[in-house]
């Protein structure tokens, strides 16, 4: 009789399906996983510690670099914190074009997720379908902030600038089009008998588990859990959107998957009531002492030059206290707690990171199951490692 | 009024003199407990109130105080879709605090990012081991004095031009 060993594999960090750098160390019993063990930290950068040295403006464009496939989410959630902090209120067509854009954001990463995900179970033409959709939302993103990826559109207290010539008619396409483009990636993917096959009863994770696990955003959705910070605890004006928020069944990684393509579908329901409230108004909250002055006034007068140079320079200072606040991203619960000491500089301030935390229940999900759903595994927890090594 | 706080009144009662602290800032809750009972009192929340869900563990470096330390916990409540805060100090010269990680799993890689980054002892944890820095990394990075550019460097001085 042959005897049986232990064997233990390593996966990446320069493994395409591991979506970055991440490392796990796989112990398996023929093909089936006994323990699974991930390394994580090859992409920190000390965001967090960088913060402390910066004002709060000058916090913002790090922001951008955590999860980098939807960073109108990660800007969102910052503002939103320290505006809470400074008790500041947001003028109606900001929070608009924000609801707007943050929705955007959540077709841009879910595109990505369901590219990836599809790719790595070995469907091509879903990618490439996924990554010619995303591109429309990317050019969108390029007028109205100069960069594909890294935005800094938002502002304590706003957003930096109006919106570019031709925005409601690049909206409109979107909503007009995405939906017969996620007919397609259905078309290709729910009845496919390799994609079931793969998918169904892959991952599974029960609702306490998850909540044990700490899972967040579809995942968690995914395992039959009612639970969206959009509705339940809104920001930002959610409250006026009309949605549904689709929960799954069997928590397995076929029911995320079907979570996923109907938040997509609710997006652009969102996105398509957010237009009709779009009317036009400031953009910037009222308090010089915070925001930026427009740059007519810093080209052409010195009281808006000296101002503009005030809060660059020096930054403002916030009251003392603490705050947390938890927006709803694409993959999950996005939390900012930042401590004030009444400085320039945020004292502390602490990233949540959806990612991070549905990663750790990657050693729950996988054991026991084959080597090859693995992969399947960490496409459907929808993990960027921007985000969980920060 | 934070004291008004179902949450608070409970855990004045359960814990008495353990409360050290309650305050109201922005609609948020926060309590701050000694950290002998820690678990206690997560448990009791938990359990008995409802915060079901553990969103957050993290720690904050006051530098200069006596109690150095403040590990926070941010609870959710899915049923009541509502927030607290609990904090706990912890000093220097005895680091440490019991891990919730028997409570929640959450805490797990949460604890051991708090123990990479700000060098918190978590008592009963089940693999406390650095996550984000290399194994043999010396310090903490996200203490108030250890310099941002590293150990070994020269600060940087802004730009000289």
């Amino acid at each position: 009789m042959a005897s049986t060993e232990i064997m233990t594999l390593n996966m990446g960090p320069q493994h395409p399906s591991t979506h970055g750098v991440l490392r796990l160390v796989v112990e398996l019993d023929g093909e089936v996983i006994q323990k699974i063990t991930p390394h994580i930290g090859f992409l920190h950068r000390g965001v967090e510690k960088l913060s402390e040295h910066r004002t709060y403006h000058q916090t913002l464009p790090l922001t951008d670099r955590l999860d980098y496939l939807a960073p109108m989410s990660n800007n969102l959630g910052y503002v939103l914190a320290v505006e809470k902090l400074l008790d500041l209120e947001i003028p109606e067509r900001a929070q608009t074009v924000r609801v707007i854009m943050n929705e955007l954001t959540r077709l841009k990463s879910h595109l990505v997720w369901i590219a990836c995900h599809a790719l790595d179970i070995g469907a091509m033409t879903v990618f490439i379908y996924a990554f010619r959709e995303r591109e429309k939302v990317m050019d969108l993103y390029e007028k109205m902030s100069g960069a594909r990826m890294t935005s800094n559109y938002y502002r304590i207290g706003g957003l930096s600038r109006e919106l570019p010539a031709g925005f409601e008619k690049d909206v409109q396409e979107i909503v007009d089009t995405f939906p017969g483009h996620i007919d397609t990636y259905e078309g290709l993917l729910t009845k496919n008998t390799i994609w079931m096959q793969r998918t169904i009863g892959n991952g599974v994770i029960s609702a306490e588990d998850a909540i044990d696990y700490g899972i967040t955003g579809p995942a968690l959705r995914g395992s039959g859990v009612d639970w969206d910070l959009r509705r339940d605890n809104p920001y930002s004006g959610y409250e006026n959107y009309q949605f549904e928020v689709p929960v799954g069944v069997n928590c397995d990684t076929y029911d995320r998957y079907k979570v996923r393509l109907v938040e997509m579908r609710q997006s652009i329901k969102i996105i398509d009531q957010a237009m009709k409230r779009l009317k036009p108004g400031p953009i910037l909250a009222d308090a010089p002492q915070v925001c930026y002055p427009p740059k007519e006034s810093v080209y052409n007068s010195i009281e808006g030059l000296i101002h503009h140079f005030k809060i660059a320079s020096e930054g403002f200072p916030v009251p003392e206290g603490e705050v947390y606040q938890g927006i709803e991203a694409p993959k999950g619960e996005l939390g900012y707690y930042i401590v004030s000491d009444g400085g320039t500089k945020p004292y502390r301030m602490r990233i949540r990171p959806p990612s991070f935390v549905n990663l750790g229940a990657i050693e729950k999900m996988a054991k026991g199951s084959m080597l090859a759903d693995l992969v399947a595994i960490i496409g459907t927890l929808d993990i960027v490692l921007g985000e969980i090594d920060r | 009024m934070a004291e008004n706080n179902r949450a608070v009144v409970m855990l004045k009662e359960r814990f008495g003199d353990c409360v050290l602290d309650c305050k109201e800032f922005r609609g948020e809750v926060t309590v701050t407990v000694k950290k002998q009972r820690i678990v206690e009192v997560l448990k009791c929340l938990r359990d008995d109130l409802r915060y079901n869900f553990l969103t957050d563990v993290t720690a904050v470096d006051y530098l200069g105080r006596d109690e150095r330390f403040m590990v926070v916990y941010h609870l959710y409540s899915i049923p009541n879709k509502d927030r607290i805060r609990v904090k706990a100090p912890v000093c220097e010269a005895d680091c440490s605090i019991d891990s919730a990680s028997g409570l929640w799993n959450t805490a797990n890689w949460l604890e051991r990012e708090a123990f990479d980054l700000m060098g918190i002892i978590f008592n009963n944890h089940p693999n406390l081991v650095r996550i984000l820095m290399t194994d043999d990394w010396v310090g903490h990075p996200l203490r108030k004095d250890y310099p941002l550019q590293g150990p070994d460097r020269e600060a940087y001085k802004g730009r000289l031009s």
